[in-house]
C-alpha cells in the first residue's frame, strides 16, 4: 500500500498508514475503556467462583468463598468510574437512568449495575456476614459498634430458624446472581459484538469470549489476592484450595483459548472483506499485544505452567511459587485481551484501507497513571472492607464455638 | 377524647408529608420551559410531509473542495483537518495493485499533485457524508436518545442532552461523526437542517459549481432527486450492512468504499 | 412522637425481619428514583420519539451563514442575468463569495470577499487527472503566469478570449497520454470529428469515435499503406466483432497492460 501522509498540519499523520476516513483520526475509546471490561471481568469472575462453593457445593474452596465476594464488591464498586470519567459531559451521566433506550446495551447498565450491585452482591455478602455483624454489634465498643448497628439493619435475630432462612436466601440469590453475573459482563461483549460497523468486533462470539475471559481473570484474581493476604497475614495456604482454584483456571482457560481460537479459524476461512486490513493489523500494530502479550504469554505459557504444576508431582513451595506467577501473566494477558479488542477496533479505519495509531499517554484523564490509580483503588477497598467485615477462615471458627445470647 | 401516641404520631407526619408536597409542587412548577426564539409549531412548517434525500453524481466532482469549505463556514466547525461532517476522498485506481485513496483536510484545499510513480487505469473524486440513514444504526446505539431520526428523515444531534459516550461514533460505518472539540458532544452533517426546513439548500449543495449533488425529497413526484435516481444506476454505501442510506451515489466505482 | 415506642416496633410476624428491612430500604430507592425521574426527565422528551421535542427547535434555530444565490438576485439581478447564460451558470454567487447571509441583512457594513487571486481560480481549473474529462482545465505555471484571471476572463460571463484550438483544454489527461505514445504524431482531428458547435458547446455535441475497424485498419491493416514500423494485425481474424477501440486504449495503445 502506498504511504503518503494525509497532510502536514499535525506531525501524527506521518504514523497513518493508508487512508483513514478524517474523522477516524481521533480514537474515541482509550485507556480508561479498556479498564472498565477488565474490572467488570474481575467481579463477575469473582463472583462465579464465589457461587461454585455456594451453589455446587465445592467445599474445598470455602477459605476463598468470602474474599471472593468482598473482591467482586470492592471492583464492582470502582467499575462505573472509568465509565464517568471518560464521558464528554460526565455531569449528564445520570441520563441514562432518566431516558434510557431500550434498543441501547450500553443504557442496560445503569440498570444491570444496579441490580448486581444491590440485589445480588450487596445482599450476598449481607445475609452471609449477618450473623458475625449481629455477634459484632453487640461485643465492639466505640465507632465500630455503631457501624455494626446499622449494618445490622435492623434484623438482629440470629436464632436458628432466623440463620436457616438466612441460609436459604442466600442460595436463592446466588442462584440469581450467576445469570446476573453473566449478564453484568456479557452485555459488556454485547456492546462490542453488536456494532456492525466495526468488523474486528462484530461477532456473535464476543459476549461469550468476554464471559469467559472474565472468568478466567476473576479465578486468577481471587487465586492472588488469597496467596498475597495470605502471605501478609502470616497464614498457611490452604493446597487444596490453591489446586481446585488451579484447576478451575486451567479448565476456563482452555475454553477460553479455545473460543479465541475458534474465531481466528473462521474469521481466516470465511476471508471475507475485512481480512486484509485485520492480518495488516494483526501483524503490525497488534504483533506485540496480541501474539506476544495475549496469546504467549498471557494464555500458552500460564496453561503450560499450571498443566505441570497442577498434574506433575513437585513440592509445594515450587507448586505456589508457579501459581502466582501464572496467575500474574494470566492477569496481563486479559489485560492484553481487553487492549486488543477495544484498541485493536479503533487502530484500522472504516475504509479498511488504512492503519493508525494510539498515542498512550501517562499523565492525563485517558494516561496510564490514571489506569494504575482505577486498578489499585479497589485494592485499597478491598483492605477496608477486610477490616470491616474479615473474610478469614479462622474467624468463622471462633463464633462456631462460642455461645452468644439473642 | 385524648388522642393515643401512634395517632398523634400519624397527625405529625401527614404534616410533614404536606409541606414536603408543596415545596415539591412549587420546585417543579418553577422549572417549565421557556418559550423558543423559533417555535416550528408556529412556522407552519409540517415535518410528516418531508423526507430529505441526497444525490451524488461522482461523474461531475471536480474535487474542488468548496463543498467542504462551506459546510465548516456554514456550522462554525473548527478548521482543524479532524473534523468534518462532508469530505472529498479522492481514488487513484492503479492498473496493477492497491488502490490509493487520500483526503487531504478533507479536500478543503483541493488536492495536490499526486506524486507516486504507478500507472494510473482511472482516478475520480467521491464526496463523502452523513448517509442520514433510515435505519440508523448510530440512533440504535445511543443510550440516552441524544440523537434520533426526525420525522422528515434527518439524523440530528441534542447537543443539550448528549453524554458524550461515543457509542453513536463507533457505530457509524461511514465515519460520518465526530466529537466536537468544544462541547465533547457528538456532532455531524444535519443536512443543513436550519436551512433546508427554511426551504433553502444545505450549504454544500447550495456551493457545488457542478450540481455533483442534488438535495430533495425522496418520496416527491416531481423532484431532481427523483429524476436522478430514475436514470441513474444507484448505489448506496455498504448496501450489505442494511443501514438504508439516503445519500444515493451515482457512477461509484467498486474501489468507493 | 415523644410517646412513640421507636425500640419495640413489632411487625408483622409472619415475614422475618430481615425481608422488612430490605423491603422498606428497596421501597426508599425506588421512590427516590421514580420521583428524581418526574423531575428530570425533561418536558418534551417523548413528545415526537425517543428523544427531545425542543431539540429540534434549538437545532433549528442555529444562525444562516450562506443567503442562498436567489437572495443575491434581489439586489444584483444584472449580475446573475448574465451569469445564468454563461458557462458559469451552475455556480452560485457563494461559491467564490463566500457566506454573505450577513451582507444581506446590512449591506453597507459586510461586505462579501472578492476573490482575485489565481490560486482562487485554480481551485477548479488548475490541471487536475483525477477531475472528470471535458472539464476546462489549465496548467496554471504555463498559463500567462503572473496575469490575473479576470483580465482575460469575465468571472460571469467566462468565455475564453479566442475560440478554443486546442483540446488540451477540456481533454489534458487524454493529450498527456497521447503525446508519450505511439500515436503521438495524430493529431485529434485525425480519429475525431470535431465541429465548431463541439467547442462552444461541447455537451450538447460530442465528437465523434470511428465506427467501423476498417478506420484504423488504414494504418494497422496488414495491406495497409502506411510506415513500416506500424504494428499489422489481420483485420478478418483479429478480435472478432469488436470496433478496435473496445479493446485498445488509442491514446496509449501500447500501455503495458
Amino acid at each position: 500500500m502506498l504511504d503518503i501522509s494525509m497532510t502536514n498540519m499535525i506531525p501524527e499523520f506521518q504514523h497513518i498508514t493508508g487512508f483513514i476516513y478524517p474523522n477516524e483520526f481521533e480514537l474515541h475509546w482509550g485507556t480508561l475503556i479498556v479498564v472498565y471490561p477488565y474490572i467488570t471481568g474481575l467481579v463477575a469472575g469473582a463472583f462465579i467462583l464465589a457461587s461454585l462453593e455456594r451453589v455446587f457445593n465445592v467445599k474445598v474452596l470455602q477459605p476463598v468463598y468470602r474474599l471472593s465476594l468482598l473482591a467482586a464488591l470492592a471492583f464492582l464498586l470502582v467499575a462505573p468510574l472509568p465509565l464517568i470519567i471518560h464521558l464528554g459531559r460526565p455531569e449528564r451521566a445520570f441520563e441514562m437512568f432518566l431516558t434510557p433506550s431500550t434498543q441501547s446495551a450500553m443504557a442496560m447498565f445503569g440498570f444491570v449495575y444496579a441490580w448486581y450491585l444491590m440485589v445480588v452482591l450487596l445482599l450476598e455478602i449481607w445475609f452471609d456476614y449477618r450473623k458475625e455483624i449481629v455477634i459484632w454489634s453487640k461485643e465492639k465498643k466505640g465507632l465500630s459498634k455503631y457501624l455494626y448497628k446499622i449494618l445490622t439493619l435492623g434484623a438482629a435475630d440470629i436464632s436458628e430458624p432466623s440463620l436457616n432462612f438466612d441460609e436459604k436466601i442466600g442460595r436463592v440469590i446466588t442462584i440469581i446472581g450467576i445469570p446476573s453475573a453473566f449478564l453484568l459482563h456479557g452485555y459488556v461483549g454485547f456492546i462490542f459484538g453488536a456494532v456492525k460497523a466495526n468488523p474486528w468486533w462484530s461477532s456473535v462470539l464476543m459476549p461469550i469470549v468476554f464471559l469467559f475471559s472474565a472468568m478466567v481473570s476473576g479465578i486468577a484474581l481471587v487465586f492472588l489476592i488469597y496467596m498475597v493476604t495470605s502471605m501478609f497475614r502470616w497464614k498457611e495456604m490452604n493446597m487444596g484450595c490453591l489446586n481446585k482454584l488451579a484447576e478451575l483456571l486451567l479448565y476456563a482457560m482452555i475454553i477460553d483459548f479455545s473460543l479465541e481460537l475458534l474465531d481466528f479459524i473462521h474469521r481466516l476461512y470465511e476471508s471475507e472483506e475485512s481480512i486484509k486490513i485485520l492480518a495488516e493489523l494483526i501483524k503490525g500494530r497488534l504483533f506485540i499485544s496480541l501474539i506476544v502479550s495475549q496469546i504467549i504469554i498471557g494464555s500458552l505459557a500460564p496453561m503450560i505452567t499450571i498443566t505441570w504444576a497442577r498434574f506433575f508431582k513437585i513440592p509445594d513451595e515450587m507448586r505456589r511459587m508457579v501459581y502466582f506467577v501464572a496467575a500474574i501473566l494470566v492477569q496481563i494477558g486479559i489485560f492484553s485481551t481487553r487492549w486488543n479488542v477495544v484498541i485493536g477496533g479503533q487502530l484500522f479505519s472504516k475504509s479498511l484501507r488504512g492503519l493508525t495509531v494510539y498515542k498512550l499517554e501517562l499523565l492525563g484523564i485517558e494516561g496510564l497513571l490514571m489506569a494504575a490509580f482505577l486498578l489499585i483503588l479497589p485494592l485499597v477497598i478491598l483492605y477496608i472492607l477486610c477490616k470491616v467485615l474479615p473474610p478469614w477462615v479462622e474467624n468463622e471458627g471462633e463464633f462456631q464455638t462460642s455461645e452468644i445470647e439473642t | 377524647m385524648k388522642k393515643n401516641s401512634f395517632q398523634l404520631y400519624r397527625r405529625d407526619f401527614l404534616k410533614s408529608c404536606y409541606k414536603a408536597l408543596s415545596f415539591a409542587g412549587i420546585f417543579y412548577l418553577s422549572f417549565q420551559p421557556e418559550k423558543l426564539l423559533f417555535s416550528r409549531e408556529n412556522s407552519q412548517y409540517d415535518p410528516t410531509k418531508h423526507w430529505y434525500g441526497m444525490g451524488i453524481d461522482i461523474h461531475k466532482c471536480i474535487g474542488c473542495g468548496r463543498c467542504v469549505d462551506a459546510c465548516k463556514k456554514e456550522n462554525n466547525i473548527s478548521r482543524e483537518p479532524i473534523y468534518f461532517r462532508t469530505w472529498i476522498e479522492r481514488y487513484i485506481v492503479p492498473i496493477e495493485g492497491e488502490t490509493y485513496v487520500d483526503s487531504p483536510n478533507g479536500g478543503i484545499d483541493g488536492f495536490p499533485e499526486f506524486k507516486g510513480d504507478i500507472d494510473i487505469l482511472k482516478t475520480y473524486f467521491v464526496p463523502k457524508i452523513c448517509n442520514q440513514c433510515a435505519k440508523p444504526p448510530c440512533v440504535q446505539v445511543c443510550p440516552v436518545g441524544a440523537t434520533f431520526l426526525s420525522q422528515d428523515g434527518v439524523v440530528l444531534v441534542d447537543e443539550k442532552w448528549c453524554i458524550g459516550c461515543r457509542y453513536c461514533i463507533q457505530a457509524c460505518p461511514y465515519g460520518a461523526r465526530y466529537l466536537h472539540p468544544v462541547k465533547k458532544v457528538a456532532d455531524k452533517c444535519t443536512f443543513c437542517y436550519h436551512r433546508i426546513i427554511k426551504g433553502s439548500l444545505p450549504a454544500c449543495v447550495e456551493v457545488c459549481p457542478t450540481q455533483t449533488r442534488i438535495f430533495g425529497e425522496v418520496g416527491l413526484q416531481s423532484s431532481p432527486l427523483r429524476r436522478f435516481v430514475r436514470f441513474n444506476d444507484i448505489i448506496v454505501m455498504k448496501q450489505y450492512l442494511n443501514t438504508e442510506p439516503k445519500v444515493y451515489y451515482s457512477g461509484a466505482d467498486m474501489e468507493v468504499r | 412522637m415523644k410517646n412513640f415506642d421507636w425500640k419495640n416496633i413489632k411487625f408483622n410476624p409472619k415475614i422475618p425481619r430481615q425481608i422488612i428491612s430490605l423491603a422498606v430500604i428497596f421501597a426508599i430507592v425506588i421512590g427516590a428514583f421514580i420521583i428524581g425521574r418526574i423531575f428530570f426527565v425533561p418536558h418534551s422528551f417523548g413528545k415526537y420519539g425517543h428523544y427531545r421535542g425542543n431539540a429540534l427547535d434549538e437545532i433549528a434555530s442555529q444562525k444562516i451563514n450562506y443567503a442562498g444565490y436567489q437572495v443575491c438576485t434581489n439586489c444584483h439581478s444584472n449580475i446573475y442575468n448574465s451569469l445564468t447564460k454563461s458557462n458559469h451558470k451552475g455556480v452560485s454567487c457563494e461559491t467564490c463569495h463566500g457566506p454573505a447571509a450577513k451582507h444581506t441583512s446590512s449591506p453597507g457594513e459586510y461586505k462579501p470577499i472578492v476573490p482575485r487571486e489565481r490560486e482562487h481560480c485554480q481551485l477548479c481549473h488548475a490541471f487536475n487527472p483525477s477531475r472528470p474529462t471535458g472539464f476546462p482545465q489549465i496548467i496554471a505555471e504555463t498559463h500567462n503566469p503572473g496575469k490575473a484571471c479576470m483580465a482575460c476572463h469575465e468571472p460571469h460571463n467566462p468565455l475564453v478570449p479566442q475560440v478554443i484550438s486546442e483540446c488540451s483544454a477540456c481533454h489534458r489527461t487524454i493529450v498527456n497520454q497521447k503525446r508519450v505514445s505511439h500515436h503521438a504524431s495524430l493529431s485529434c482531428e485525425q480519429c475525431h470529428k470535431v465541429t465548431e458547435k463541439h467547442l462552444t458547446n461541447p455537451k450538447l455535441e460530442k465528437a465523434g469515435k470511428p465506427v467501423e475497424r476498417a478506420f484504423c485498419g488504414q494504418c494497422h491493416a496488414k495491406d495497409a499503406d502506411s510506415l513500416k514500423e506500424i504494428r499489422r494485425i489481420d483485420l478478418s481474424t483479429h478480435g472478432g466483432r469488436y470496433l478496435c477501440w473496445e479493446c485498445h486504449y488509442p491514446h496509449y495503445p501500447e500501455a503495458k497492460r
